[in-house]
């Protein structure tokens, strides 16, 4: 479980080895702040959606799931994207309302982004990959949890550098966008020598 | 007086101001219908295609086992197996795991994994693998629809290398048909001998455990005496002593041993 | 007619949806470890892309707006899945390649994107040329990083051999780092750089700069 735990975290980390929710973290990593307000968000809802997406695919979706109504044939698992994408969806909306009933303080901070990570791709593919790989109960908790961790580490650290790059000489063409794609490539090379036998 | 004419409701419906609710409703349950009509079309028409290529594939795979077995080439040829199955031994309760599929089960990487292997306890540990995968396929071969080998992959430390080997054991589970190494880094021209078909030739015949259920199969120094014994290769005694742990381990508690005992006591029919 | 066409062109290069936008990358580097993939994946996101953006433009009057969102995210999702089982159909061994990432079109910035901010307010048929030249634009940027890396990576294209290996009596050392993730980032920068340095209006001008001796002494 730790190895799992620490190999979403490092090794598998869905932003740099993945390239999942690229997207988001070029755009959204101008700012510190942002960036970790962000990333928080990312690891509440991949922790949750997870966990909940490997309960309804078990329970609704693979082949034999029905079998107590006594359809042992149907099989629905073609149907995950879509209730994968909706469960995430109406998660976050919840989530969201919630947090502005209970938390304001929380919801103020986390609000704005929580929208942002419904489509973000690293939460429908740890969902994806968690069926791929046939985890258990356990392993998808865990690993929900630590995948979030390893995306946010890698916006937050990512934004940081962002923020010293401001100050630098860049060549005018690979100013932003390029010079972000190049940091990306040198942190994903840093984070892969986590990998425990190197490169492949 | 209300108007029922459906071409005049559809024309009003679509005037109604898009954030209507009774527009968004009927716009909602519209759109859900027509793409679960798309969806499920596509499914049903396309699932049997690809159910073909899920076959097609569990095949090469299939054919694939069975020439990794080919170093038992002239075993399964003098045979004439005409049937041959891969199922899936969960090794602690010696039964057959049913959701495991055995095409794509890795036994390899799942010893990697610590969650899909077992710790072995350092004294039971006599093949010195130190992680064991939880589960581990058998081969199982018929002729004529009658059991006629059952084939283990088994390994375990030798002098200086793990050794990879099939042992084929014929249908009363007890008697060897044949222990063949395909993979293995002894000493070549000593320890390596293991693979000399001469020296393979002395196992078939031999047999595992004595009336108490004993496993007595064993590797000797010189030449072996009796059903229970395999004469050593010269200069290779710790080879021998790792095939022979290697055997006693696989056969044992942590290896197929639950396994056997339940096809000896019947109660799984192969 | 000639502004149609520029809704085709623009997206090439110009406006390209990668490297201007940043729309669509998260797919985009993962299936680009070979020309193969990279080629399978161009056509079912262009695919899924016009036939989105035609349908979401075909209804955009009576688009309710409460539930846009979820209507546009329905379409597509429900295109993607027909895709993923077509692939699986039609082209197993290449579904089995590209794992999750077909699925993935579901999420990806540029459909919904350009749905968003094009095909909800346009006709269908500059819709469909613009989901077509976004289509062919993020095709162009995949074919090129998919070259690139398996070229490099394996000295093959399409599976043929074009650099001889030297494990093949050629004098060609793959190198290995090419099929891992930071070099799909690296080939993305420089094209980016490249693009940008051929129109150099792209450019984002810096925050800071440095100032040469002459200036600071002046402040």
């Amino acid at each position: 479980m730790s190895d799992l735990f620490l190999s979403s975290i490092f090794e598998q980390n869905l932003a740099l080895s993945f390239f999942l929710g690229i997207c988001t973290f070029l755009a959204v990593s101008q700012k510190f702040e942002t960036a970790f307000g962000l990333g928080i968000a990312m690891i509440v809802v991949q922790a949750i959606s997870v966990p909940l997406n490997h309960l309804i695919y078990q329970g609704l979706l693979v082949e034999g799931a029905w079998a107590w109504a006594g359809l042992p044939e149907i099989d629905l698992s073609f149907l995950k994207l879509l209730s994968f994408i909706a469960v995430i969806a109406a998660m976050v909306q919840i989530l969201e309302m919630l947090l502005n009933r209970f938390v304001p303080a929380l919801y103020y901070a986390l609000g704005i982004y929580l929208p942002l990570v419904t489509v973000n791709c690293a939460i429908l593919g740890g969902s994806l990959f968690m069926v791929e790989r046939q985890y258990s109960f356990g392993e998808s908790v865990v690993y929900g949890f630590g995948s979030g961790i390893g995306w946010a580490l890698a916006i937050v650290t990512f934004a940081a550098i962002r923020e010293r790059l401001k100050y630098s000489d860049i060549p005018a063409g690979l100013q932003g966008l390029g010079m972000a794609f190049v940091v990306t490539g040198l942190m994903s090379l840093g984070f892969s020598a986590f990998a425990a036998g190197g490169a492949p | 007086m209300a108007d029922f004419n459906p071409i005049r409701l559809w024309k009003r419906f679509l005037a109604l101001p898009n954030d209507d609710l009774g527009k968004t409703l009927v716009f909602a349950f519209l759109i859900t219908f027509v793409a679960s009509v798309i969806v499920s079309v596509a499914a049903v028409t396309l699932t049997p295609f690809y159910q073909q290529n899920l076959d097609r594939e569990r095949q090469a795979r299939m054919e694939e086992m069975v020439a990794s077995l080919s170093v038992m080439s002239d075993i399964l040829s003098e045979l004439k197996i005409d049937d041959f199955d891969v199922r899936i031994v969960d090794l602690s309760s010696g039964t057959f795991a049913k959701d495991i599929d055995p095409t794509s089960y890795n036994q390899r990487e799942a010893a990697r994994d610590p969650n899909q292997s077992l710790s072995l306890p350092r004294d039971s540990d006599t093949a010195g693998i130190r992680q064991r995968a939880n589960f581990a396929p058998v081969y199982i071969l018929r002729r004529d629809q009658a059991l006629e080998l059952i084939v283990f992959p088994v390994r375990g430390v030798g002098y200086q290398s793990m050794l990879y080997a099939f042992l084929a054991l014929e249908a009363d589970a007890n008697t060897i048909a044949g222990l063949s190494f395909y993979e293995q880094g002894e000493t070549p021209g000593v320890g390596a001998r293991i693979t000399e078909p001469d020296w393979q030739a002395l196992w078939p015949g031999k047999t595992l455990a004595d009336e108490n259920g004993d496993i007595r199969i064993s590797v000797v120094r010189g030449s072996g005496q009796g059903r229970f014994e395999v004469d050593g290769i010269s200069g290779a005694t710790r080879t021998g002593n790792g095939v022979s742990n290697m055997l006693h381990f696989w056969l044992g508690d942590f290896g197929f041993g639950p396994f056997l005992k339940r096809i000896q006591a019947g109660e799984i029919r192969l | 007619m000639k502004q149609a066409y520029a809704h085709l062109t623009d997206p090439l290069i110009k406006a390209n949806p990668i490297t201007l936008h940043i729309l669509g990358i998260c797919s985009a580097l993962a299936v680009t470890t070979s020309v193969s993939t990279a080629l399978t994946m161009s056509a079912a996101l262009t695919v899924v892309l016009v036939l989105s953006s035609a349908m979401i433009s075909a209804i955009r009057h009576h688009m309710p707006t409460a539930i846009r969102l979820i209507v546009q995210i329905t379409i597509i999702a429900s295109l993607v899945i027909v895709m993923d089982l077509f692939l699986k159909a039609f082209a197993f061994e290449m579904s089995k390649r590209l794992s999750i990432f077909v699925g993935l079109i579901v999420t990806n910035c540029l459909v919904l994107g350009r749905a968003e901010a094009f095909a909800r307010r346009n006709p269908v048929w500059p819709s469909v040329l613009d989901a077509l030249g976004n289509g062919l634009g993020y095709s162009i940027i995949l074919l090129t990083v998919g070259t690139i890396r398996e070229l490099f990576g394996v000295g093959t294209l399409l599976g043929y051999e074009i650099l001889p290996l030297v494990e093949n009596g050629g004098w060609f050392r793959p190198m290995h780092v090419m099929l891992l993730a930071p070099s799909a980032f690296f080939i993305v920068g420089f094209l980016v750089w490249v693009i940008r340095s051929l129109r150099p209006e792209q450019a984002e001008t810096p925050e800071f700069r440095i100032l040469s001796h002459d200036e600071t002494a002046q402040s």
